[in-house]
């Protein structure tokens, strides 16, 4: 994602979080999809039977394709608000 | 238990809910983001200290401020999973996000818009694929584009809008792929002279593009996306006039994103569920209740207003979600001050039906799925073994969901009933109406065990006195 040339939107402070692993930035407030794309990171599951790899498609909560894992639970990453150490797996290829 | 509840707060649900409680109507309105707005003045991410203001934002705060100011029990982050009709004509309905899972209401309103129309393509289902109207979240609620090279493909006005506004953002464009060709905008411009505000705004958006000296290829579609984890870049062929690809037309254009769709669609599955009549009309989107001029569906107590009703656009919708209030509150015998401003809303829906009819899918669309193309996301189904049901029987979306699973993954359905119809229709030859759609079901959204189970205490559960043997 680029902020570009848009020196004019004033954004929150960056906070930290964990993917799979990786310790990626992104502003308080904003969601998990968001922070996530801003980092260069689409590739955030593989399909179950076709194990085609996916990411955010619908960005609106209807197509489920950006489900990870946030203490156990399947979540939506944009519907999902990031916090300072928040942990997210991937889902596991089934 | 409420006299009146609102299903979705965009333009069109959220006036119909302050006009409901203006009126002495206790009103609820339910909604899955976190404030009012829907897709159209969708809200901005508490991450965006401050923006520019453009008229959509203005727009949107206006709503939100008249609804904070308004008696309405709003519920945001709340989702409908179930709507079931009580014996008393009452609706139930089963939510997550609230303190309680059931609502009970005396009359429902839907509203809960449209969504998108994408046709499958081989490689559609890559990382750095989105939805126009998606990416059109992205930048609302984000202010964000999307990084490196963006290729926008489909159709309709949608096309245009995501491409500017991703230069505007900051990005940079490719190339504009419309499957519409000159002339099919060329003829629906009279029809859009009934705003000339939006027509100014759409004609800034191409000459955006020109200035940035972006390639449109205009009647040219999508063939394939390219790229092993993520988009590296996609075929475009040129199509005929139905949008079928006319061969030995391909080209190569580099990009590491693509937003594509091919219109919107009525958002049904509510109105579904609950049991209302729907007919097909292809000039309103697709499926839609049938309804009477206020919203009235065919079941009492049950309404539907905005784009889920037929896509009219963002401009009927206030006038549409007032029209549905009038109906509820006169079906409770309350009659209401302020009437409709009918004239106003002939013309929003006018300019919402040109906007609509550039996305009308041809029947050349279904050439563009190709046998190994995942047509269902979710579960992994390719073309391939739609037309192997369809070739032994198969007749309509429910015969092809039990031999296949189409559809009965976590998106219900969304992102592939649309193909499956057209792939059944070129092989059919039947209409839309007689291939129907498979049967409502719950849930609207994916819901967790915990979510639809009642609160259990283990030393409730009658346990059998032991065995006398």
């Amino acid at each position: 994602m680029t902020d570009g040339n848009n020196d004019h939107i004033l954004r929150s402070k960056e906070i930290s979080f964990i993917f799979d692993g990786v310790s990626v930035t992104g502003h308080d407030g904003e969601t998990v999809a968001a922070a996530l794309l801003r980092g260069g990171i689409t590739h955030l599951r593989n399909a179950p039977n076709s194990g085609t790899p996916r990411g955010m498609f619908c960005i609106m909560g209807a197509c489920q394709e950006c489900v990870i894992e946030i203490d156990g639970r399947k979540v939506e990453a944009c519907r999902t608000t990031i916090s300072e150490g928040l942990v997210i797996r991937r889902v596991p290829d089934v | 238990m409420f006299d009146a509840i609102v299903i979705g707060a965009g333009p069109a649900g959220a006036n119909a809910a302050i006009i409901l409680s203006e009126n002495g109507l206790k009103t609820a309105l339910i909604d899955e983001q976190r404030d009012a707005g829907g897709q159209v003045w969708r809200v901005k991410s508490k991450s965006i200290l401050k923006a520019p203001i453009t008229e959509a934002v203005e727009q949107g705060d206006a709503l939100r401020d008249r609804l904070k100011s308004s008696n309405v029990t709003a519920k945001f982050n709340c989702r409908v999973w179930h709507i079931e009709r009580q014996e008393n004509g009452h609706w139930q309905l089963s939510v997550v996000g609230d303190s309680e899972k059931k609502l009970t209401t005396k009359a429902l309103i839907i509203a809960t818009g449209a969504q998108e129309r994408v046709i499958p393509v081989p490689g559609w289902t890559l990382p750095g694929v989105f939805g126009l109207a998606g990416a059109t979240a992205l930048f609302k609620e984000h202010m964000m584009a999307p990084m490196r090279r963006t290729i926008v493909a489909g159709n309709g006005p949608l096309l245009f809008y995501v491409a500017s506004e991703t230069l505007r953002l900051g990005g940079r464009v490719s190339a504009v792929i419309s499957l519409n060709s000159r002339m099919d905008w060329l003829k629906s411009l009279p029809a859009m002279l009934s705003n000339p505000a939006l027509i100014g705004q759409g004609l800034k958006w191409i000459f955006t593009l020109y200035k940035n000296r972006i390639p449109i290829y205009w009647q040219h579609a999508i063939k394939a996306v390219e790229g092993e984890n993520t988009v590296d870049g996609v075929t475009i062929c040129k199509v005929d006039q139905d949008w079928a690809p006319v061969a030995g037309t391909d080209q190569y254009i580099h990009g590491e994103n693509l937003c594509y769709g091919q219109g919107l669609m009525p958002a049904v599955e509510a109105t579904r569920l609950a049991g209302a009549d729907h007919h097909y009309d292809e000039k309103l989107g697709g499926w839609v209740p049938t309804i009477d001029q206020w919203g009235r569906t065919s079941m009492s107590g049950l309404y539907a207003c905005g784009d889920n009703a037929g896509i009219y656009g963002a401009l009927a919708a206030p006038i549409r979600g007032s029209l549905a209030a009038e109906a509820v509150c006169e079906d409770a015998g309350i009659n209401l001050k302020k009437r409709v401003d009918s004239k106003k809303l002939k013309a929003a829906k006018n300019f919402g039906l040109a906007a609509t009819a550039l996305t009308i899918p041809r029947s050349g669309l279904e050439a563009l799925i190709t046998d190994e193309t995942e047509v269902c996301r979710c579960e992994g189904i390719i073309r391939q073994e739609i037309d192997f049901e369809i070739k032994t029987g198969a007749q309509s979306p429910n015969a092809i969901k039990s031999g296949t699973r189409c559809g009965m993954g976590p998106c219900g359905g969304r992102y592939c009933m649309e193909a499956i119809a057209l792939i059944t229709q070129h092989r059919t030859r039947k209409t839309r109406e007689e291939i129907g759609l498979p049967t409502a079901r719950p849930p609207l959204r994916p819901v967790t065990i915990d979510d639809i189970s009642d609160d259990l205490d283990y030393d409730d559960l009658p346990i059998p006195g032991v065995s006398p043997l």
